[in-house]
């Protein structure tokens, strides 16, 4: 059941990260129950289910972005490259810095375009300004931004247009080399057609990156993921590769959910 | 839209209360400019006072004010804005200690300002300098322990302590926790985050709070009457123990120790002007600031 159906999916068949009977508890709320989930490498993997369902929960466990909010308490075991991220002796920062967030509201930092990429960077120590300057181009061009900002990277990013903003955030999260990107509804406050550059572009990341998207919208979850993970109530119903899932589901709640009959 | 009889007359009774407080306060920056104006000349600023307090310049004064403004700036300022920084970015919500130390913070904020300056005696002069002389001295006549410059720069950075905290705490909460979250997610530690964006996005919100602090600590007479002012000393401090002439004090000096009264109103509507000068340029620099930062948070 953690295991998906591999011979109807995509990409490579290893696993990047591993987490088993993972809960998570805001306060007295058990957000997430008993989720057991492996992520393959180098693939797509949607999350969805309804509003609530804890799957940003769920997310926001695999770079321990949970650690910043008092109240949420992380148990089970969640596993990158075999290693357990929550375990002791474990800097929740170096988690991050391999498993990168892009997040629903895209949140650039208020400096120049130049600057919001080289952030983490220069964060993580390094002065080359050179390299940092390649590092900057090649991470716009890596999410498809660089033709539209290339002659303005001094510039405040916050006067490029939502779409372009969340563009820049995937770049700059693309800039410190992650091994996974986690992306919470990246597109949910954007127009159709920035939406479909983002979802271009997720397609082409899977190339080099593990991407794990939640996202609301159940086409946008058949048009880039190749695996799915349904979510309902904090637990994890059925976890398949998207194509069987959303022609066969094998649970009578998520084919309801496909349906359109709740959520 | 129209208005309804009772928007008239809401309309009329908090425009009144408007031109009610335009009009105070014209009276009163008017009278001041009217007869302060007059006295203001390079003497009066450059030199020292006349044996009858009256003649002369009031230099003394605005060196003094301005030396215990910076010293008093240097003190609290670091410490108050270090608070704020643990209360809104280490601090967990549901601290005590947190819980405790705002409690403290804003029971600080109520204490009258005489109080500030009995506690200056007791604390500062009497404590630490009476200490520092019983320790390093064998003779009786006090150095650390009695009213001085640095004692009463110390008992109102004790005074403009809150203002600072509490207006550094929420310049840094209206830092979007967006932006934090995208920080920490890049890898960023804790204090990364909150030097090279929470801090720097907070700059504006916070610089404006400190200077208000300032021109507020800069203009309190009663918390160093006890602590260092001096009623007429025609020469300027040159050692942190040395006592000082202060443009408030100055002020309160002229009003009710000299002997002619009349005769000194001149020099003491110039006095007040001059003060009113220097703590509206800080307010003015203040506001400018505030501006500017806006201004840059929103390109």
């Amino acid at each position: 059941m953690n295991v998906p159906d591999k011979k109807n999916g995509k990409g490579s068949l290893d696993v990047k990260m591993e987490t088993r009977g993972v809960n998570v508890f805001y306060a007295d709320n058990h957000a997430i129950k008993d989720v057991d989930l492996d992520i393959l490498d180098r693939s797509v993997t949607a999350l969805i289910g309804p509003s609530g369902c804890g799957k940003s929960t769920y997310l926001r466990a695999l770079n321990r972005m949970n650690d910043t909010i008092y109240s949420a308490r992380v148990e089970g075991r969640i596993l990158l490259d075999g290693e357990d991220i929550y375990g002791s002796g474990v800097d929740p920062v170096e988690v991050r810095r391999r498993v990168g967030m892009v997040f629903q509201k895209s949140n650039p930092f208020p400096k120049s375009v130049f600057d919001n990429v080289a952030f983490g960077l220069q964060i993580g120590g390094e002065k080359d300004k050179d390299l940092i300057a390649e590092r900057v181009e090649e991470s716009l061009k890596g999410a498809a931004l660089w033709d539209e900002v290339k002659d303005r990277l001094q510039a405040s990013a916050l006067g490029l247009s939502g779409g372009q903003q969340q563009r820049l955030c995937i770049a700059r999260c693309l800039a410190v080399w992650p091994e996974v990107i986690l992306m919470d509804e990246p597109a949910s406050a954007l127009d159709p057609i920035a939406t479909a550059k983002i979802e271009e572009l997720i397609r082409e990341l899977r190339e080099q990156y593990t991407i794990v998207i939640v996202t609301h919208s159940m086409q946008q979850a058949a048009r880039v993921s190749d695996y799915t993970a349904f979510f309902y109530m904090g637990e994890l119903i059925e976890y398949g590769a998207t194509d069987g899932m959303f022609t066969r589901p094998a649970r009578k709640r998520t084919e309801e959910y496909i349906s359109g009959r709740f959520g | 839209m129209r208005y309804t009889k009772k928007d008239w007359l809401l309309g009329g009774l908090t425009g009144l209360a408007l031109v009610v407080i335009l009009l105070l306060l014209s009276v009163l920056l008017g009278q001041i400019a009217w007869y302060g104006a007059p006295v203001i000349s390079v003497e009066f600023l450059t030199e020292s006072p006349g044996a009858d307090m009256v003649s002369g310049g009031i230099w003394p004064a605005i060196y003094g004010t301005v030396f215990m403004t910076l010293l008093m700036t240097l003190a609290g300022v670091p410490i108050g804005i270090a608070t704020a920084i643990f209360l809104s970015e280490y601090a967990s919500p549901r601290s005590r200690l947190a819980k405790l130390v705002r409690i403290a913070v804003n029971n600080l904020a109520g204490v009258p300002s005489i109080v500030f300056g009995l506690f200056g005696l007791g604390f500062f002069i009497i404590f630490v300098g009476g200490g520092i002389d019983s320790l390093l001295y064998d003779d009786t006549t006090p150095v650390w322990g009695r009213p001085s410059i640095l004692w009463a720069s110390l008992t109102l950075a004790v005074l403009t302590l809150p203002v600072v905290i509490v207006t550094t705490e929420e310049a840094l909460r209206t830092v979007p926790r967006e932006i934090r979250d995208a920080s920490l997610a890049l890898g960023a530690t804790r204090f990364q985050t909150v030097y090279k964006i929470v801090l720097p996005n907070a700059k504006g919100g916070i610089l404006t709070g400190v200077i208000l602090a300032v021109s507020r600590g800069a203009g309190e007479v009663a918390p160093i009457i006890f602590c260092g002012a001096a009623n007429f000393l025609p020469y300027l401090p040159t050692d942190l123990r040395d006592m000082f002439m202060h443009l408030g004090y100055h002020v309160y000096a002229l009003a009710t120790q000299s002997p002619n009264v009349d005769a000194a109103r001149p020099t003491l509507f110039g006095t007040v002007l001059v003060l009113l000068v220097l703590t509206f340029s800080l307010n003015l620099l203040a506001v400018i600031i505030r501006a500017r930062s806006r201004a840059a948070l929103r390109t």
